[in-house]
């Protein structure tokens, strides 16, 4: 019943053929930072801070947060414009009103408008709404995001194919404060008409971050 | 409500290098720039760093920088900005020619 049944044959080491595999989380060194948050965790657990339950839901709350939420703002912002003066000027009690519990972190919205392009880094760490749109993808939090897109934003938002004319403004945010950014997308032509939920289809997860701009499906 | 700074006004990124943990990135230590806005008031970063309160809490402005300013080769046109919130102990005032 296995698929290892051809497999049913000497594995002594250089006997026969290695199985490609994915190293498992524990094979990388067990670095510093990592000894410092079991230890900080392991300390909260044994003093009674939190229970076991309690950072596992609050770890799974985290995870269970994704940017399809971030697209329902920016949808209503789209077809409301008291709405959108309401977002820019608070997400967190904005996203309220539509159910959304974005956390007790402020989040700021930043508008593109015409001849204006936005961008979100965060150099020192990784920065991001996190209680809103969920974990920040890989990229965000590798050195060569946050180290390039402040020194030559236009080549790190070409290879994520968003060629900027050179009329636009490009304008990046460096994130160092304890407040998280969003940005706020312009809603593309040719959707006159359209509903909230179609809306918020075109908005993914790199436009919230400004590597990206919504656009139709035709585009 | 700080009043030290007002939107639009000239000001240079202090170039400290100080030892420690603080929240002013190195590209724009000695840099000028223009006050966008207040954009919080938070504890000090750099006693926080060393499990202090930090308080009073600081002012944190966002200053818009030309690329330029940053990156004196930068490639892309000269109307490419950055924006970055700046704690107002690290931000000095600085005179416009008349």
């Amino acid at each position: 019943m296995s698929a290892h049944r051809e497999h049913d044959h000497d594995h002594e080491p250089g006997a026969g053929h290695r199985h490609p595999f994915q190293p498992d989380l524990e094979d990388g060194p067990y670095t510093w930072h990592m000894a410092l948050t079991d230890a900080v965790a392991d300390l909260l657990l044994a003093k009674g801070i939190v229970t076991p339950d309690e950072l596992r839901r609050t770890l799974e709350e985290i995870d269970s947060k994704n940017p399809a939420l971030g697209a329902r703002l920016v949808a209503r912002a789209w077809v409301d414009p008291a709405f959108k003066a309401r977002l820019l000027a608070d997400v967190n009690a904005a996203a309220a009103e539509l159910g959304i519990d974005a956390g007790g972190i402020p989040i700021r919205a930043i508008e593109c408008r015409p001849g204006e392009h936005h961008v979100v880094v965060c150099t020192l760490c990784s920065c991001y709404p996190r209680l809103l749109l969920g974990p920040p993808p890989d990229w965000y939090k590798a050195r060569a995001y946050r180290s390039r897109v402040v020194r030559e934003p236009r080549a790190v938002l070409a290879e994520f194919g968003l060629v900027l004319p050179e009329d636009v403004r490009v304008i990046v945010h460096d994130s160092t404060a304890e407040l998280r950014f969003m940005v706020l997308p312009m809603r593309p032509e040719g959707t006159e008409g359209w509903d909230e939920e179609r809306l918020a289809a075109l908005v993914t997860r790199d436009c919230l971050i400004g590597v990206a701009v919504p656009r139709p499906p035709s585009a | 409500m700080s009043t030290r700074f007002q939107p639009g006004q000239l000001v240079r990124v202090k170039a400290l290098y100080p030892p420690g943990h603080c929240r002013t990135p190195f590209y724009t230590r000695g840099k000028c720039g223009r006050i966008v806005d207040l954009l919080d008031v938070e504890p000090d970063p750099q006693e926080r760093a060393y499990g202090r309160p930090g308080l009073p809490p600081i002012p944190v402005w966002r200053v818009v920088f030309a690329q330029r300013e940053l990156w004196p080769d930068y490639q892309g046109p000269t109307h490419d900005s950055l924006i970055v919130g700046i704690f107002e102990n690290w931000l000095e005032p600085v005179e416009e020619e008349p």
